[in-house]
């Protein structure tokens, strides 16, 4: 009953248990950041796999290797692998390993349900990948689940409802430990403004997570309650509307898109000083844009659903709301490219990403200012240009800055340096591939291309048999990552603690490897002011 | 809260080594859900869904065993303590926004689909062309009068009755926690354990007035969660508010048992709290449920 104030458990357990069960058992940040990356790999690739069925069908005109309903499970699921198995884990798994070592923490805030929140993900991919063996085949309405479509599906219907319920619960649980670290594990002297920029990203991230996910939740359990028990909330008849479920889905759909990038910025904000080895430009102009972002993300949903109806002041309200995000990403733009201005530069594959993501998140951004235009959408809505959109934010924007990510901590969590030459390689092949694969969907969008088509009119053959090429370029090149993760791993070059010359961060403070357990005492006032150069 | 924490008030921050629970948490949570699909899709029994849930239960009791053990050691530095606030305050947080897809969920159909689909305005041809016979209001089962009577009617339960009677009960609940509280941190044990046990009493009292509403919407007034729209909003928010009232009640009694076993001092009782702060989070759920479901 007496509270006594002396406790000290780590010290006898420098060494974890052997075998399956560290893995199982494990309250580690960095075991679990380990499982949470190596888990968005494998997704990755399952997600990867998929995209090139499509791409295989998609190369010439005419019905060649799926049916039409298999191909529409393939967009589906691609897309819930790819957004909720491949690029939210990986941003959990960097926070994971990342933001104890940044703030001084000797772990994150709540171990064990660190634990919960990853083993949760492989049984709710597991419940929805085995819906590609139940009678009716695996969800293929469309990842967005719009009824009534949705609710015509087969047996793995509940079963993607349950899915995304335990990938929900997962992501709210992983949001709360960040934002629990963040505000209440800082070492003494880390102050708020104090925090590198990746930190600052997924503190808001997780806020967003925090509010959006449970609205997520709400908006599948009324599909399975009007599906299984009679309910009408999208059914006109019984006085509900389907639109509602489009607007409650992106409600949730937006603020998504904005966690899916944040942590993207906070990467490229990190990579980007050190191989110009300057500081950040406008350190707290990032965080105040970051935070507008996070904002505004709130009031800009049904920029989604412009041709489903909508009152004119609905429509005038979301396109003006969704124009806004520019100002704020255009500071980060410009931040960025201000960094880079009469730096030192150095291109190391994590720099490479970065400038990538700069460029190509960029046009991005451009065409997103485009399908912001109401009436232009009208046209573009539905179509391949839609598709080239968000690929272009989500491939070259997310996906290469978790790239670039660990390519820059890479060493710090093995203790080798890995091959230049080979992730160099992986760069050249990523960037030159994904522009082959998406540029021209542009144009294929433009002209008139719907997604989510298994067959097309041959006007659009051109076009899509050089995507298809550009896919399956970007495709083999990815194999190069997980076999220089590989070599990485198992040896190479001793890595320094100071893995680049011009990183700052407490990072870099600690061993490389990092050692099981780090900063049980919190990190020194010289080790802060050397880390806290931005 | 924005201040880093001082290690100085204590030994270091506990980190626990390995822990079975969240695995045995994930095998449950899937085999619940998988039993559920199995159940659904009419594959087999619900066998498999409640093997699931007693799972769930044996992970609960065991994960809650540990960390209370934990807790009564004096393994919890006040930096521990302080994370599990946090942590309380965002899973509450996260709850309400949870209930508010449900609330939006009601005020756009109160607001926008039922007018429209009555052909309010611009949406005139709603009425004209698809339902000439529908004169739109609220409560409404839509224009196709969905529910279990043949002629489509059905009747609601009035706000001034035992809705009303549980807003009391669950505002009084709200007190006696509140004493419950302030003689715990006064040092008054006696005090504490009545009238935590009143809260937890009230609050089954309030579940059992609900179920008994449930059977008379049910039996007598052709209200059921088919009943159109209404019935839709009224039974998903009503339904997942008594669920947590039921979960909260349960947490209160596991609260009143510790105290009894004289768990929690007047500094520290973060378990009683957290309990405390859920209780509050039901009662003001409740009362929007009361004035925009029940009264207006």
């Amino acid at each position: 009953m007496a509270y006594t104030e002396t406790v000290d458990a780590h010290d006898h357990h420098d060494h974890p248990p052997a075998g399956i069960w560290r893995w199982l058992s494990t309250t580690n940040h960095k075991d679990i950041g380990t499982l949470y990356l190596v888990f968005s790999g494998i997704m990755f690739f399952v997600g990867g796999a998929m995209a090139m069925v499509i791409r295989l069908e998609l190369f010439k005109p005419g019905m060649q290797f799926v049916d039409p309903a298999f191909f529409n499970s393939m967009t589906t699921v691609h897309g819930l692998a790819m957004i909720f198995g491949a690029v939210m884990p990986a941003w959990v798994g960097l926070a994971n390993w990342m933001i104890p070592l940044q703030v001084g923490a000797p772990d994150m805030a709540l171990p064990r349900m660190n634990n919960f929140s990853f083993w949760l993900l492989p049984f709710a991919f597991t419940l929805l990948l085995i819906g590609f063996f139940v009678p009716g085949g695996a969800p293929a309405g469309g990842w967005t689940l719009y009824p009534p479509l949705v609710l015509q599906g087969g047996d793995s219907f509940p079963m993607a409802i349950f899915a995304i319920h335990l990938m929900g619960a997962s992501s709210i649980m992983g949001a709360i430990n960040v934002i629990v670290t963040i505000m209440n594990m800082r070492a003494p002297g880390i102050t708020l403004l104090r925090m590198p920029l990746f930190v600052w990203t997924w503190l808001i991230t997780a806020y967003l997570l925090i509010l959006v996910m449970p609205v997520l939740a709400g908006s599948v359990t009324m599909l399975l309650t009007d599906h299984f028990f009679g309910t009408s909330f999208f059914s006109a008849s019984g006085g509900g509307d389907p639109v509602m479920f489009q607007h409650i889905f992106w409600f949730f759909g937006h603020p998504e898109v904005y966690i899916l990038i944040l942590p993207a910025f906070g990467i490229v904000s990190e990579v980007i000083p050190t191989f110009s080895r300057k500081p950040l430009f406008g350190y707290e102009a990032m965080v105040y844009a970051t935070a507008s972002i996070a904002f505004l993300s709130f009031i800009v949903w049904a920029h989604h659903m412009f041709t489903v109806g909508m009152p004119l002041a609905g429509e005038l309200f979301f396109m003006l709301s969704t124009m806004l995000i520019a100002i704020p990403t255009g500071v980060k733009v410009f931040n960025w490219t201000a960094t880079m201005w009469r730096g030192s530069l150095s291109f190391e594959p994590p720099m490479l990403f970065a400038l990538a993501f700069l460029f190509l998140f960029t046009i991005g951004g451009f065409s997103g200012l485009m399908l912001a235009i109401a009436p232009a959408d009208f046209q573009y809505q539905d179509t391949y240009f839609v598709v080239a959109h968000f690929h272009y934010v989500l491939v070259p924007g997310a996906i290469f800055s978790i790239m670039a990510g660990v390519y820059y901590w890479l060493p710090k969590w093995t203790g080798h340096l890995y091959s230049m030459a080979l992730g160099k390689w992986h760069f050249w092949l990523s960037a030159i591939f994904v522009n082959v694969l998406f540029f021209p969907q542009h144009f294929l969008g433009l002209a008139g291309m719907p997604r989510r088509i298994p067959d097309y009119a041959t006007q659009f053959a051109d076009w899509n048999m050089v995507s298809s090429l550009g896919g399956f370029g970007f495709g083999l090149s990815q194999l190069l990552f997980p076999i220089l993760i590989w070599k990485c791993v198992r040896g190479g070059e001793k890595a320094p603690a100071q893995v680049w010359e011009g990183a700052h961060g407490l990072e870099w403070e600690v061993p490389s490897p990092a050692p099981y357990h780090t900063w049980q005492d919190p990190p020194s006032e010289a080790q802060i002011a050397h880390g806290a150069e931005h | 809260m924005s201040q880093s924490h001082s290690q100085a008030d204590s030994g270091k921050y506990y980190i626990p080594h390995g822990t079975p629970w969240p695995i045995i948490g994930s095998v449950a949570l899937f085999t619940t859900m998988f039993g559920m699909v199995a159940w659904l899709n009419e594959w087999f029994s619900p066998v498999m869904f409640f093997a699931g849930l007693a799972l769930l239960a044996v992970m609960f009791i065991g994960w809650f065993r540990t960390v209370i053990n934990e807790s009564e050691a004096g393994t919890y530095n006040l930096a521990v303590d302080r994370s599990f606030r946090m942590g309380m305050v965002w899973f509450i947080i996260s709850e309400v926004l949870f209930f508010s897809a449900f609330f939006g969920a009601l005020f756009y159909a109160r607001e926008l689909s039922v007018p429209w689909i009555g052909g309010e305005g611009v949406k005139v041809f709603n009425h004209i062309f698809l339902w000439q016979n529908y004169d739109a209001g609220w409560p409404t089962n839509g224009p196709a009068k969905l529910g279990p009577r043949a002629d489509g009617s059905f009747e609601v339960i009035p706000a001034f009755g035992v809705p009303a009677l549980n807003t009391l009960i669950l505002l009084t609940s709200g007190v006696t926690i509140t004493i419950a509280h302030h003689a715990l941190k006064a040092g008054n044990r006696n005090v504490l354990k009545i009238f935590l046990a009143l809260t937890f009493l009230l609050g089954f009292l309030f579940v059992a007035f609900q179920a008994n509403e449930y059977g008379e919407a049910y039996m007598h007034k052709g209200l059921q969660l088919s009943t159109g729209i209404y019935g839709s909003t009224f039974f998903m928010l009503t339904g997942f508010h008594g669920l947590h009232v039921t979960i909260g009640a349960i947490m209160l009694t596991i609260i009143w048992f510790r105290t009894l076993k004289g768990h929690f001092t007047p500094s520290r009782h973060f378990g009683f709290e957290a309990v405390a702060w859920y209780w509050h989070f039901v009662d003001v759920v409740w009362l929007g449920l009361f004035i925009f479901v029940y009264w207006v």
